[in-house]
């Protein structure tokens, strides 16, 4: 069996579902706009138009089809999703190594900060930072990624800590290895399992805090086709043509909730294989 | 038995959900007042016999067959609901880690008063709680009661547990390895509370350990368990004296004895474990006196005398128990010794925790001698050795490897310092990097300390691992994947390889069934003599010490109070702390002259 | 969060947990006075000039640079910081930029209702969450769990405002039962037409009961799988006795860890859901100013939300100080 059929059978079933999903909902987000069967920002029929043949899912408050900007708009939210997850790895992992590993003042001062920026809810800091930075794509993808760092840096941290309690690193240190290499070698593909079973959780806090923030019109500002950005803009025309509220919200929902399935099914997995590994060795 | 069994267990099966059995057709029965010794290394199944003797099992497991008679009823043919009216009143239960057992949020004297009222409410009452604690020896007044576990010490823990176990004055008490975790004279302490308490309330007792020392000092019977079986079952002076299944004779044999020197024994190949039970004799596979007729069909229990049963086809065979004699090398004498420690101190905590661990600490050890190091735990000597590692850093006092001074930490030493003192520790399970295969683990240190090439490692992966036993396809292979033993012998080989001239262990084969370390210590002497190898011997056992040191130094609290040839300081302790250790530690000796209580 | 934990002398000095609170509350006031550094930073020292973006594009460099000297942003960082604290901790919260007026003014009101909403989701959020989440827990992959479980999953993840939005949809403007917008005339309170409240409340229970119940669930799974209860079966209890007195109660400490963590969340839905609703709270006010750049206000809000939510994970550490006995009384043999 090869090792993407196992890793298959071993995903509980809710967890293959929304990998499913959001594999789905992945290929309309990308491969949506060649799709569209009209330009996504052009007014080219009358205000909230009830779906027709001519629009299959209407027009929306300012004449623009409903269906292509529904199909262009998924682009956003991943991609912003995703360059602000991976921005707050590439800080965060090596500060919770830094600080789980560092005997010295370095890990005391990290830690402190982690907790300040811990003090203040996520969704505040955000639009904080909207208020002094400006609203736009840069500033919501750099807040997203300030509002993850301090948790990773603490997961991050935790099972450093964790890990170098243990023998074999004590036995790497007796050798005289280098630090490089014993954070490298010894300490990070011990810490894997749980750098993968959080990168669900951030990836799913990533789309919800940028729907959030295009929702309240701080992140990307119209003619910009956005699943939130729509259900925002069209809210007021909700019992004309409840279409172009109702179809960028239906998948938005589909892709946060199947996302934290999938996540929540990968943890499970770690969760029993390294159950496995501390049970081999009881 | 003339008397009435307290407790009678017939044709007992416990199985795994999937089907793999756990526990087969096993019978015993306990007389009032005697004591039991149920003995297994580890997979044997017996701490699920203990907990099937309450009609209980670990869930994921089902009791499938058998009758378990206790107070004139049958456990296991009750309803849930009935049962557990038996639990805790007519069948108590000794829980082998006392610390994870005790409810964490409720006071120790409420935690024995719930269960007086669930099964003697009558009796429910502050007085009685005092009486019980003074019973197991802690203090009976009523600020003691009011205690949390975690503000208890290990030993008192245990006693609290003891405590629970006979408040309602039952017929039977379970107690699965009671003593594990404690040192060695706490132990004894309670062992003797346990013959005391046996005595004074006539209930049966059933002693669930893989410590036959231990066991053999108490127990009237003792049964030895393999495999979910019992392979032999006789009265205790008995089984010391002319064991009659070979892993029995195995196991005896194993174990270290420190007033006699003798050498232990390993046994050939793994233990067994769930799912894996051969056809035909369980013990067959690693059994030096087998037929063809072993491996077809399961022996059944066969009388050899009186009440001494085998389950054993060539059981006449087996040879009468002897013991081998320990030998000394002669080791020839340098002028000057090769690891040398001098006035060591050592602290752990900072600001106003600051604790003393070492006191001025001096140690030497002479190329090729082997010296072991014994101290309860507390004593730092686990601190001393993670000093001459140079995992630690001393605040006073040298180190010299040949004269020549060490840094304190690792990192600040050369390269040749390092690679000449290696050291071995104590957790087979997290001494190996979980993520690496054994080869690169193997090999690291032998690129890195004694700058081999990728392909020159290879090869001396391949030299260690024969030198180990160990088959050549464990290369490829992962820390999980490989038994406690074999894991051992990897970190050992690991150390080889940079090839040291001092190799420190650190409780090495604590974490070991005792037929493991028997081969585990075989090997080592094997590799000094070869090897011309140092060995710092880190360990509280003093059988295990007997079995590999030639001198020995004994560590109370930070100092050294005693120190010598190991024949000398065991046979004649000066100190009155080794005397104590001398007098608290287990051997079969004194158990086969006279039995149990 | 910093660890929590007592030393208790035996009483010689203050009573251990009036000890713990102060230095709880101390650590909390630094760290009050840090984030206020931290959102005064943010606000006015990230490049993007307030005074450029108040104004617009269009606005010429005299009319930025007359706003700059307005606002005082001429004027060196450091001094700008400690003279706004200073205002705050005498309560002088400074003029909104929008309004005109006093950030007191704008604020006081709203306070209030932001209040009633928080209170009454939580008030229903923690017990629901708790007793589901012990239900689940205590008996898992047992129909009852698999019920409670396999809703929860439904509706982890999706964010407030589709679920505000269905509501809407939903129950006010396809049936006429709930008013579509909570508009709340200025002076009154909520309270006196509590419809409106309905469906903010509503939006924000089915938005975080769902994770509330997973993460209790799973710590009394833990719990229960604990081997004192196991030994409290072994001892013969009822079972009733075990689950309550050795299951649950052990459970209860990390729960309310868990409780304290979805505060933070909650504070972030109510901001969105007064958006949606139109509530008339702090919320939507603050909102209101990110979007036009009112900083003093924007300032203001943020601290005075920071800091409560500060005090709330004071006063939730003092509870599990309370639950966990080894907490209480570390320190003493």
């Amino acid at each position: 069996m090869t090792r993407a059929a196992a890793s298959w059978r071993r995903l509980p079933r809710p967890g293959r579902a929304g990998l499913v999903v959001v594999l789905l909902i992945l290929a309309i987000a990308v491969a949506g706009p060649w799709f569209a069967p009209y330009p996504p920002d052009a007014s080219i029929g009358p205000p909230f138009a009830p779906a027709s043949a001519e629009y299959p899912l209407g027009t929306d408050g300012i004449g623009q089809d409903v269906l292509s900007r529904v199909l262009s708009g998924g682009r956003s939210v991943l991609l912003l999703a995703g360059l602000a997850t991976l921005l707050a790895y590439a800080v965060g992992v090596p500060l919770g190594l830094l600080a789980g590993y560092s005997r010295g003042v370095a890990g005391a001062i990290i830690m402190r900060g982690v907790d300040v920026l811990l003090a203040v809810p996520a969704l505040l800091l955000l639009l904080v930072l909207a208020t002094g930075a400006g609203a736009g794509a840069v500033v919501l993808v750099i807040g997203i990624a300030i509002v993850h760092v301090p948790q990773i840096t603490r997961i991050v941290r935790a099972a450093t800590l964790q890990t170098t309690g243990r023998a074999f690193i004590e036995a790497a240190e007796a050798r005289g290895d280098s630090t490089a290499r014993i954070l490298g070698v010894e300490v990070l593909p011990n810490i894997s399992g749980a750098l993968l079973a959080d990168v669900g959780v951030r990836f799913t806090g990533s789309v919800l805090l940028v729907a959030a923030l295009n929702f309240l019109g701080l992140g990307l500002q119209p003619p910009a086709s956005d699943w939130a950005l729509m259900i925002s803009e069209n809210r007021s025309g909700i019992s004309i043509q409840p279409w172009a509220v109702v179809a960028p919200a239906a998948l938005l929902a589909a892709l946060a909730v199947s996302v934290n399935l999938f996540a929540d099914g990968i943890a499970q997995v770690y969760a029993r294989a390294s159950a496995r590994r501390v049970e081999a060795s009881a | 038995m003339s008397a009435r069994a307290a407790i009678t267990v017939r044709g007992l099966r416990v199985e795994t959900t999937a089907g793999d059995g756990v526990v087969e057709g096993v019978d015993l029965e306990v007389a009032p007042g005697s004591i039991l010794g149920l003995v297994g290394e580890s997979g044997s199944g017996k701490s699920t016999v203990a907990l099937a003797l309450l009609g209980y099992c670990q869930p994921g497991l089902r009791i499938a067959a058998g009758v378990v008679e206790v107070g004139g009823e049958d456990l296991l043919a009750l309803p849930e609901r009935a049962a557990r009216s038996y639990r805790g009143r007519v069948v108590s239960y000794v829980p082998q880690d006392p610390q994870t057992a005790l409810s964490p949020s409720q006071r120790i004297g409420d935690q024995v008063r719930r269960v007086l009222r669930r099964h003697a409410p009558e009796r429910d009452a502050p007085e009685t709680v005092a009486t019980i604690f003074g019973r197991v020896g802690l203090p009976a007044d009523a600020a003691f009661a009011r205690r949390f576990p975690h503000q208890l010490s290990g030993g008192q823990q245990q006693r609290v547990a003891i405590a629970i176990a006979i408040a309602c004055e039952p017929s039977v008490i379970v107690l699965d390895e009671p003593t594990t975790g404690l040192d060695v004279i706490t132990q004894a302490r309670i062992l003797e509370e346990v013959r005391r308490l046996g005595r004074e309330t006539g209930a049966a007792m059933i002693y669930v350990s893989h410590d036959l020392a231990v066991v053999a000092e108490s127990a009237d019977r003792i049964a030895v368990m393999y495999a979910g079986r019992f392979l032999e079952h006789g009265s205790t002076p008995t089984i010391l004296r002319q064991p009659r299944h070979p892993y029995t004779a195995g196991l005896i044999g194993a174990i270290p004895d420190h007033r006699r020197f003798t050498r232990p024994s390993g046994m050939p190949g793994v233990a067994v474990g769930v799912g894996e039970w051969p056809a035909g004799c369980v013990f067959e596979p690693r059994c030096e006196q087998r037929v063809p007729a072993c491996a077809v069909q399961e022996p059944p229990l066969e009388a050899v005398s009186g009440d001494h049963v085998v389950r054993c086809l060539e059981w006449r065979r087996t040879p009468a128990f002897t013991r081998l004699e320990r030998l000394d090398e002669q080791v020839e004498r340098h002028a000057a010794p090769l690891l040398a420690v001098d006035g060591l101190v050592a602290e752990y905590g900072a600001g106003g925790a600051r604790r003393g661990v070492l006191h001025g600490v001096s140690l030497t050890v002479d190329a090729g001698h082997s010296v072991a190091l014994v101290g309860e735990s507390g004593s730092g000597k686990t601190t001393l050795a993670r000093c001459i590692i140079g995992l630690h850093a001393p605040s006073a006092g040298t180190i010299e490897l040949e004269g020549e001074g060490l840094a304190p930490r690792a990192r600040a030493r050369g390269a040749e310092a390092r690679r000449r003192i290696q050291m071995v520790f104590q957790n087979p399970y997290d001494s190996l990097n979980p993520r690496q295969p054994i080869e690169r683990q193997i090999a690291w240190p032998a690129r890195r300390l004694r700058g081999m090439s990728a392909a020159q490692a290879g090869e001396e992966v391949g030299r260690l691992l024969e030198t180990l036993r160990l088959p050549d396809r464990s290369r490829s292979r992962y820390p999980h994947e490989l038994s406690g033993g074999e894991r051992q012998r990897v970190a050992i080989a690991r150390a080889l390889a940079a090839g040291p001239d001092v190799l420190v262990c650190d409780e090495i084969t604590s974490a070991l069934d005792v037929s493991v370390q028997a081969a585990v210590l075989d090997l080592l002497g094997e590799l000094r003599a070869d090897l011309g190898l140092s060995l710092l011997f880190i360990t509280h056992d003093l059988g295990v010490v007997s079995a590999i040191a030639d001198q020995v130094l004994v560590l109370d609290r930070g100092r050294i109070c005693e120190t010598g040839a190991v024949r000398a300081v065991l046979g004649a302790p000066q100190a009155d702390y080794t005397r104590t250790l001398v007098d608290a530690a287990p051997t079969l000796q004194d158990a086969s002259a006279g039995g149990g209580s | 969060m910093a660890e929590v934990g007592l030393h208790d002398d035996g009483g010689r000095h203050l009573n251990p947990y009036l000890r713990f609170l102060l230095r709880r509350v101390a650590v909390g006031v630094v760290l009050a006075v840090l984030v206020s550094l931290l959102i005064f930073a943010a606000t006015e020292l990230l490049p993007g000039d307030a005074a450029q973006a108040i104004l617009g594009k269009t606005a010429t460099p005299e009319a930025v640079e007359v706003l700059r000297a307005q606002l005082g942003l001429d004027r060196p960082a450091v001094q700008r910081y400690l003279e706004w604290l200073a205002g705050i901790v005498q309560g002088d919260l400074g003029n909104s930029l929008s309004t005109r007026g006093p950030v007191t003014e704008a604020i006081s009101g709203r306070v209030a209702n932001s209040l009633i909403l928080a209170g009454i989701t939580s008030m229903i959020m923690i017990p629901v969450s708790l007793l589901l989440g012990a239900y689940a827990g205590t008996r898992p992959g047992r129909p009852g769990d698999l019920v409670v479980s396999g809703t929860s999953l439904a509706f982890i993840a999706v964010p407030e405002f589709v679920i505000a939005t269905f509501l809407i949809l939903l129950l006010a403007i396809g049936t006429d039962l709930l008013p579509p917008v909570s508009l709340v005339a200025p002076g009154t309170s909520p309270l006196a037409t509590p419809l409106v409240l309905v469906l903010p409340v509503l939006t924000l229970l089915l938005a975080s009961i769902a994770q509330n119940v997973r993460m209790v669930r799973a710590g009394v799974v833990d719990t229960m799988a604990a081997p004192y209860v196991q030994m409290a079966r072994l001892n013969g209890l009822p079972e009733r006795e075990v689950v309550l007195r050795h299951g649950l109660r052990n459970a209860l400490p990390p729960a309310v860890q868990v409780i304290a963590l979805n505060l933070q969340w909650l504070i972030g839905g109510i901001v969105i859901v007064e958006f949606v609703f139109q509530y008339p709270g702090v919320g939507q006010l603050l909102t209101q100013a990110v979007a036009l750049r009112d900083i003093p206000l924007v300032q203001a809000l943020a601290v005075l939300i920071a800091v409560l939510y500060i005090a709330v994970n004071i006063a939730t550490d003092l509870v599990v100080v309370l639950l966990v006995p080894k907490l209480r009384t570390a320190g003493v043999q």
